[in-house]
């Protein structure tokens, strides 16, 4: 039997799928008026104490600082890091993403994964030469830059390692922060490589470009030639201010959509080839082994994904009733056109609410009311993509790319590209887990 | 007195003589491809880009013993860094460490490895032939080749690694 729609009956606030989901429409429109004759009024919640003034209230407050800093009490929303005394090995720090809100990460909470630290560059001495199968090689300096044409778009960056725990056969006892905290977002803002490229002249024998970084490593990746005349980016400001050290400052390769470490930190070279170098960390960091021992490679882009940021684990549901289920939702191959949500591991689905606006390349918030009944649940989120790309679920996912015998650790990715649903279990006691469903 | 036609045909005829000049601000420097010599190191995986130099694994083996052996151990295993030898082929998803021996496609990208970003503290320090002795030495450890052949520009592009053909490119159309 066909149901009718929850919001043409009036009843915003009836279940539209299993375990007490929401119309997404609940809140949107007239959501205030709905709320009044729905009910909000009617929950017998204890009275609140009077209200009194506070100490904060009672005294001047504090001197404005030139480059503000955050509440005493938000100083715990942090990164994660993996080697915090920067020993000799790679560091990563890991975004909270389930601490955040929105869709741009602050600058100074975007995830980072350094090969051997971040460099101390001078801008005014820093050079950025393109040459190979150009017509004439030239060098740009900053300055020179910044007088070129620039483009400002929102775009999310991912590890092509991030998710790789959820390769494990078995629920990780970790939060989404350990899980998928190798992916941001930021508004990026720079001159378009394909205005440099138009200096430089391309000899029609081109097909690849080698970037390469002015780090310890001067880490290099092979970028087709199409991709570089199609977005590529030469940033040089990340949400405003200049980039971040570890995240590349003062210039970085930026390839939308495309797998984190392909977007050259510290640019200092493009070489325009008629092949790919076939360099480490394209040949073997960035390979992703298959069940029979083949490895994928080239793999380019972050596939569309999603998650539920709130509630996930460590944020304990304070008991039944109503919540706002919250995401982000992402593609490296367009816009998200879609997002499913399940509190019953995927038996129903209700839609979930698009924050508009809905960027390519970008995160996309989706939210969807929900109220708990206080029973177990099992939340998940799949996305579309407006490429018709749809978010595989696990068991889908792993019948293709597999799954590991042994857990893996959790600062480890020896695969990458894990793009498949994530389930929370919700426990009697509002304890959320992740599970496999 | 110019029609509002007429100013426009002019003006196109400006623009586009401006453009067959300089398309966009011209502000880029050019440079002679000698003067990229010191960042160009890139090399292909044909061995093209390959400096001149000269070595052998038994100068290598005594080169890692002073510069490497501290993070990758003793035969390149046992270290806090990654293994440099193979404990078998890979052969699924759980296969183990991709090292050298078997997972590495190309040869070349252990010469530009190494020069570029080896010893870890020091990257960039190394002379070509050592770069040449390091990579005989890890892939005679390896058994890609026997501990007697030198290794210069010619004879490491000749190398064929063994899992050279173990992959399979994700998104062909999009290059
Ligand atoms: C201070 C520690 C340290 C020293 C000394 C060092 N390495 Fe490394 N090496 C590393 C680390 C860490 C990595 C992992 C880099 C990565 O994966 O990005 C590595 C990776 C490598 C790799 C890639 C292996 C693979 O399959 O992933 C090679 C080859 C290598 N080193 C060779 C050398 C050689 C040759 C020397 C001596 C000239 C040397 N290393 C000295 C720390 C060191």
């Amino acid at each position: 039997m066909k149901r009718t729609p929850a919001a043409n009956r009036g009843d915003n606030l009836t279940p539209v799928a299993g375990n007490g989901l929401l119309d997404r429409r609940s809140f949107l429109r007239g959501g205030a008026a709905i709320a009044a004759t729905m009910g909000y009024t009617l929950v017998n919640n204890a009275a609140a104490e009077p209200l009194a003034d506070d100490p904060w209230s009672l005294t001047p407050g504090a001197v404005t600082k030139p480059y503000e800093q955050r509440s005493r009490y938000e100083e715990k929303v942090a990164r994660t890091l993996t080697n915090p005394k920067g020993e000799t090995r790679v560091q990563n720090a890991r975004t909270p993403l389930h601490r955040l809100n929105g869709v741009i990460t602050p600058a100074g909470q975007h995830f980072v994964v350094a090969q051997s630290g971040a460099p101390d560059i001078d801008p005014a001495k820093h050079r950025i030469v393109i040459h190979g199968l150009v017509k004439r090689p030239l060098v740009f300096t900053l300055d020179a830059l910044a007088r070129y044409p620039m483009v400002t778009r929102t775009h999310f960056l991912e590890c092509g390692g991030n998710s790789a725990p959820l390769f494990s056969p078995t629920p990780m006892q970790a939060n989404l922060q350990a899980l998928h905290g190798l992916v941001s977002c930021a508004e990026w803002t720079g001159v378009l490589l394909s205005t440099l490229l138009e200096e430089t002249g391309i000899d029609p024998k081109a097909k690849w470009l080698i970037a390469e970084g002015a780090d310890a490593p001067t880490l290099t990746r092979s970028v087709p030639l199409k991709k570089g005349l199609d977005d590529a980016m030469i940033a040089l400001y990340q949400n405003g201010e200049r980039l971040m050290p570890a995240n590349g400052y003062p210039a970085r390769l930026l390839l939308p959509g495309w797998e984190g470490n392909m977007n050259i930190k510290w640019l200092r070279r493009i070489k325009l080839t008629d092949a790919p170098a076939m360099t480490f960390p394209e040949t073997k960091t960035y390979t992703q082994l298959l069940p029979d021992g083949k490895a994928l490679q080239f793999y380019f882009i972050e596939e569309v994904k999603s998650f539920i940021t709130q509630p996930s684990p460590d944020l304990k549901m304070s008991g039944p009733g109503f919540y706002e289920i919250s995401g982000l939702a992402f593609s490296g191959d367009g816009k998200i056109a879609k997002v499913m949500v399940s509190a019953d591991g995927g038996k129903s689905w209700a839609q979930a609410a698009l924050q508009e606006p809905v960027l390519d390349k970008s995160f996309t918030r989706f939210r969807l009311p929900w109220r708990w009944d206080g029973g177990p649940a099992i939340l998940q989120s799949r996305a579309w993509d407006d490429k018709g790309n749809v978010q595989p679920t696990r068991a889908e996912f792993v019948a293709k790319r597999g799954e590991l015998k042994a857990p893996l650790s959790l600062v480890a990715f020896p695969n990458q590209h894990f793009n498949a649903i994530t389930s929370w279990g919700i426990t009697a006691d509002g304890e959320v887990k992740h599970v496999y469903a | 007195m110019f029609t509002r036609k007429s100013i426009g045909v002019a003006l196109l005829v400006v623009l586009s003589a401006g453009f067959a000049q300089a398309a966009g601000p011209g502000l880029g420097q050019p440079i002679a491809t000698s003067d990229i010599a010191a960042w160009d190191t890139s090399i292909m995986p044909d061995g093209s880009g390959l400096p001149a130099g000269r070595g052998t694994a038994a100068q290598g083996a005594q080169i890692f013993a002073g510069k490497c052996v501290a993070c990758h151990g003793e035969n390149g295993v046992g270290g806090s860094a990654s293994a440099l030898t193979a404990k078998g082929p890979i052969t699924s998803i759980n296969g183990g460490e991709k090292t050298i021996g078997n997972f590495w496609p190309y040869a070349s990208t252990l010469f530009d490895f190494i020069r570029r970003a080896m010893p870890w503290q020091q990257p960039k320090s190394l002379t070509n032939d050592e770069v040449y002795a390091l990579t005989a030495y890890l892939l005679a450890l390896n058994k890609v080749i026997d501990d007697n052949t030198a290794l210069d520009a010619a004879t490491l592009a000749k190398i064929k690694m063994p899992n050279r053909d173990g992959f399979i490119i994700r998104f062909p159309d999009r290059i």
